[in-house]
């Protein structure tokens, strides 16, 4: 079963509908304990960051999610989910991220507009089993007006926003995407396709 | 880079949906479902669904909409038309929509804007403006364009914003049906003075209105409806004219396979 951490902020309804699209059966999961019985985790977010922390800590989802990592379990970070990866945010300083990777979150600057809303072309900077299907120049969903910076060696895609911004990080068993994959079209679903046959939770062969 | 966003429009109306002009003149035009996985496979970056139906069955009706598109399609959605409490929008967004427009219940009680978007934040949060040119300004009308307010349409989007709009939707009544193309003046003057996304209608009638739009505004996106219901225009042939004008557009994806 793949778990959809479910502590209260975002379209979740989205992401589980979108798994259900590749084949994947994806439960919300309010309980932190019930994220030792996960086959793989979707850690979504949207809105503030500081919100977001406070809630999913709140909850006692961090040890949980700790515990996942140190044992393998596939994890997938979708935007302030991506963004939870990281040590903290600007956006609210007092707020911990889970601190997965070392960098922090700014707000962006130099673009027309903030929040970045819509379509836009990632550069495709490293490779990562779960974006065996995703090619240089693929369109993604953002929708943010804040993104991570790392100075670990993770970065796997980036998108040019008043700048060259951080779009995909990963490493073994863990990625996180800035954008929303469950709302990026086909380029979306097969991310998440990839993803979900990272572990048992495709219950059938996918064809569309 | 950022590409612009070709938006089709569906009125429905007691989960069908239905076009004349906007607002009158109401043709059955199909099942919203399978027009919005139509424009979906023509390359729609979003879609906007504005539910006019008034009846007291309006509340379970636009949030099975919202829950039924969800099941199928995985591009960005809007829900607008008559929402007016926070609650409502929250069942909207909960069953998979990204967005929420509010209009006329924003315009009678402007707090609607701030309470959604601190509940679900800005980014699901749309301010849709219907306006028409009086005098030296553009007014703000509200009940479907029947009904004037007096408010200044350009300090409206401002408040809006202020207020925590993540995104503007406006409706140009004086262009709406007419085909004579988008009203660029209006679209500006409001692109300008706020610094969230903007969304242009009403007018639109062929690719080289979107061209128009982009080549000569700040505006982030185009949207129609009867056009692109009547198949008098297609979302592909917007998007072929944009990148022909060095318009960045998202390019047709590779089918899911």
């Amino acid at each position: 079963m793949i778990a959809i951490v479910d502590y209260g902020v975002g379209n979740l309804a989205s992401v589980r509908k979108a798994l259900a699209a590749v084949g994947a059966r994806a439960e919300l999961v309010r309980e932190p304990t019930a994220l030792r019985a996960a086959t793989a985790i979707v850690l979504p977010g949207v809105g503030n960051f500081g919100h977001c922390s406070r809630e999913f800590h709140r909850m006692g989802f961090a040890p949980e999610l700790r515990g996942a990592r140190g044992r393998g379990v596939p994890i997938l970070g979708i935007c302030v989910g991506m963004q939870l990866l990281f040590e903290g945010s600007e956006e609210d300083r007092g707020e911990p991220g889970l601190a997965f990777y070392r960098g922090s979150v700014v707000k962006l600057s130099g673009a027309p507009r903030v929040p970045q809303i819509g379509w836009n072309a990632i550069h495709k900077t490293g490779e990562h089993p779960w974006l065996r299907d995703v090619r240089d120049g693929d369109h993604f969903y953002f929708v943010h007006s804040y993104a991570a910076e790392t100075s670990d060696d993770v970065t796997l895609g980036t998108v040019e926003y008043g700048g060259e911004r951080l779009a995909i990080v990963g490493s073994d068993g863990l990625l996180g995407v800035q954008f929303h994959p469950e709302k990026s079209g086909a380029n979306g679903l097969r991310l998440l396709r990839a993803f979900a046959t990272a572990d048992a939770g495709v219950v059938a062969s996918v064809s569309h | 880079m950022l590409t612009k966003r070709i938006i089709p429009c569906l009125d429905v109306k007691d989960g069908r949906v239905v076009k004349g002009t906007r607002f009158a003149d109401l043709r059955d035009a199909g099942d919203p479902v399978e027009l919005a996985t139509r424009y979906d496979r023509d390359g729609a970056d979003e879609l906007v669904f504005l539910d006019i139906t008034a009846s007291a069955e309006k509340r379970r009706t636009v949030v099975e909409l919202a829950a039924r598109v969800a099941d199928v399609l995985f591009i960005p959605f809007t829900v607008g038309g008559g929402i007016g409490s926070a609650d409502l929008a929250g069942e909207i967004l909960r069953v998979g929509a990204d967005k929420v427009a509010v209009n006329s219940a924003a315009v009678r009680d402007p707090a609607i804007i701030g309470e959604i978007a601190r509940r679900y934040g800005s980014q699901a949060t749309v301010l849709s403006i219907d306006a028409r040119h009086v005098a030296d300004h553009w007014e703000v009308v509200i009940d479907g364009g029947r009904m004037p307010t007096g408010r200044d349409a350009v300090a409206w989007a401002t408040d809006g914003v202020a207020r925590g709009a993540g995104e503007i939707l406006l409706n140009s009544i004086d262009r709406d049906g007419t085909k004579l193309g988008f009203d660029l003046a209006f679209t500006d003057a409001v692109a300008r003075a706020v610094a969230v996304p903007v969304i242009a209608s009403g007018g639109a009638a062929s690719a080289a209105d979107f061209v128009d739009l982009f080549a000569r505004t700040q505006a982030d996106a185009g949207l129609a409806a009867s056009i692109f219901h009547y198949g008098e225009l297609t979302v592909g042939s917007v998007k072929d004219a944009l990148m022909a004008a060095g318009i960045p557009v998202r390019p047709r994806e590779r089918a899911f396979a």
